[in-house]
């Protein structure tokens, strides 16, 4: 069976969920083999065998990682002449597909971005995207090359399917091009416990309505009693209530989680671009013709102040 | 310095929200503007040769409509713009556009800086800067908020946002940077600026021009093609109610009715 090769996401080995939902994609249309750069593989391995990774290729050379993006699309493209797989499959954050990017490039294939679903068509990978705001679905195909596909975190619950995960160590000799951008510090902000943004199954965000950096407690707490990630939009980042990694929007996250919670937020177009694929959306918003509403399974209109702590009360009283 | 700085002519973004209403899509009847992110990579460049001398030269790719995105960038202060216009080029997938303003930018030659934005709000896949330093050969530094260069050591330092965070990153000139919203403010054009937009030079290139083919480009030339497509059956009207004290259970009643709680 052919391969599908799987860029797998990590820090120092402790998987993104994301990586698990791209082997269970790949499962359904080849034979998945993972691909690990960088450092931790002991960690990940048993996991990656378990959500069905045939093969995992380890590279795990330093210079992989410490260059912006092009070395990765370097080690893919090495892999994709090698082993000619029937598609690669990268998670659609934003390095991820700049290393598409570079990867269709470099081995004359077409990209998919934003992928939500996979099938096979005759041997061919065939992707599924939503566009138009969820609006019209269309599937799309590599005309020439090996389909290079970005795929949406959240498309498809992880599936466990046991593999031998085979470990192989794979290694390149990168070019200066791909030396051209050197990473000379790394730096990572404090996000607590609660779960990454675009990898959360819900997501509470808070707008300027929330009023204030200490007010984005309220919104805390509701994402603390329901396991949720907390995102913020970019108005509430330019004031500087919350950190810029939890913008949600055009320039900000992509998140498609299955259940997304706008507090105080209008609906700008911008903010709608980073969730509208969220499978259940619910707004709290005291303006009855905020934008935001178009979009709602459920809204309540009314003050958050008072809406949210009462929500957050309930959801712990029936836990 | 020289600075080439590409901006792409978008639908108004707003414009979706007036589709969503009618429920047709015509593209026709849409405002066109200059993508918005551009506007930053265009200010981040006018502030460079205002410290450091040198000229700003703006790339696009695109109808004959967008040469009212190109006057726009021309009146916040670029001295000049090449369009590259070309009926074959309608429909061209991310590579495609890619290896069109590659050309161009071989064609420009010895620049140091290729500055973009870092998303174009229509087609949204971010993915051309990151080819584009590909096909160019130049280190890819994109993602960018702030920017230090150094034209006399030829060398950048700058930060580049990630998913948890940030990276400083270090490259040599020539580069390819792609600009976020945190970076600056854009100027508005000036009235001044308006006039003088007018004289500056617009050299308008075919894809001939460039030495490619018709058939490499445009829709018949994508790497990619869309089979099929269906509508999503309409999201079904949501229930929107008032709080009147009980909003809050309200909304957890509807959150365990999906079984989120
Ligand atoms: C190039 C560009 C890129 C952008 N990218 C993004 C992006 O990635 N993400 C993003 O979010 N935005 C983005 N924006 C900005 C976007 O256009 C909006 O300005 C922004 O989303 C507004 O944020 P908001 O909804 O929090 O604030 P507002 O629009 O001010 O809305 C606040 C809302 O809170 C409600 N409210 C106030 N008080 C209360 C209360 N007590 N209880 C309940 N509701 C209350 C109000 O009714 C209002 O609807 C971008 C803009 C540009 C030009
Ligand atoms: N047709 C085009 N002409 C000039 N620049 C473009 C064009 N398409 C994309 N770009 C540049 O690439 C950036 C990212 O676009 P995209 O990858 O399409 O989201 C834009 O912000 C522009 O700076």
């Amino acid at each position: 069976m052919s391969q599908v090769l799987v860029l797998v996401e990590h820090t120092d080995g402790a998987l993104k969920k994301v990586s698990l939902e791209l082997l269970t994609m790949a499962k359904a249309v080849g034979e998945p083999a993972a691909v690990f750069v960088g450092n931790g593989i002991d960690a990940a391995a048993d996991k990656l065998a378990e959500y069905g990774a045939e093969t995992i290729y380890v590279a795990d050379d330093a210079a992989l990682t410490g260059y912006v993006v092009a070395p990765i699309a370097e080690l893919l493209a090495k892999l994709v002449a090698e082993q000619s797989p029937i598609a690669v499959l990268i998670a659609a954050t934003a390095t991820g597909k700049e290393i598409a990017g570079r990867l269709a490039i470099k081995t004359n294939s077409g990209v998919l971005t934003d992928a939500t679903g996979l099938s096979s068509d005759g041997g061919t990978v065939v992707a599924e995207q939503s566009i138009f705001g969820g609006a019209t679905v269309v599937k799309s195909s590599a005309t020439q090359g090996t389909p290079i596909i970005a795929v949406l975190p959240n498309a498809t619950p992880p599936e466990a399917s046991p593999a031998a995960g085979t470990r192989t160590p794979v290694s390149v000799d990168l070019s200066d091009a791909a030396k051209g951008a050197k990473i000379v510090d790394s730096v990572v902000e404090e996000k607590g416990e609660r779960p990454e943004l675009t990898e959360a199954s819900i997501v509470v965000s808070g707008g300027r309505g929330v009023g204030s950096a200490d007010n984005m407690a309220v919104v805390e707490r509701l994402a603390d009693s329901l396991g949720a990630a907390v995102g913020a939009s970019r108005a509430v980042v330019d004031a500087g209530w919350y950190p810029h990694q939890s913008q949600v929007g055009q320039t900000g996250k992509t998140v498609s989680p299955q259940l997304y919670i706008a507090v105080g937020i209008s609906g700008a177009i911008q903010h709608r671009a980073g969730m509208q694929t969220s499978k259940t959306i619910v707004a709290v918003n005291k303006d009855r013709e905020a934008p935001i509403f178009d979009l709602v399974d459920y809204g309540v209109v009314g003050d958050l102040h008072k809406v949210l702590p009462q929500a957050t009360e309930e959801v712990q009283k029936r836990k | 310095m020289k600075i080439v700085v590409c901006v792409k002519q978008v639908p108004d973004t707003w414009a979706e929200k007036k589709l969503d209403a009618s429920k047709t899509l015509d593209r026709v009847s849409v405002d066109n503007i200059l993508n918005e992110m551009d506007e930053f990579a265009l200010e981040e460049a006018l502030q460079m040769i205002a410290a450091h001398s040198g000229t700003v030269t703006v790339l696009s790719m695109g109808p004959d409509s967008a040469t009212e995105a190109i006057r726009k960038a021309l009146s916040m202060g670029a001295d000049g713009a090449i369009h590259i216009v070309d009926d074959a080029l309608k429909g061209s997938c991310a590579a495609v556009t890619s290896l069109v303003l590659a050309k161009a930018l071989e064609r420009i030659g010895d620049y140091d800086l290729v500055i973009s934005g870092s998303e174009a709000s229509d087609a949204r896949t971010s993915v051309v800067p990151a080819m584009l330093a590909e096909r160019l050969g130049i280190p890819q530094v994109t993602f960018v908020n702030k920017v230090e260069v150094d034209p006399a050591a030829k060398t950048l330092k700058a930060n580049r946002i990630t998913d948890d965070g940030y990276q400083v990153v270090e490259a040599s000139l020539p580069a390819m940077i792609s600009a976020v919203e945190k970076m600056n403010e854009p100027r508005y054009p000036s009235f001044k600026g308006i006039m003088a937009a007018k004289k500056k030079p617009v050299e308008t290139l075919s894809i001939a021009d460039l030495g490619l083919e018709a058939d490499a480009v445009g829709l018949s030339g994508s790497w990619t093609k869309v089979n099929d497509s269906a509508d999503r059956p309409p999201r079904s009207a949501g229930t929107i109610v008032e709080d009147e004290g009980n909003g809050g259970a309200a909304l957890v009643d509807f959150l365990a009715s999906k079984k989120f709680v």
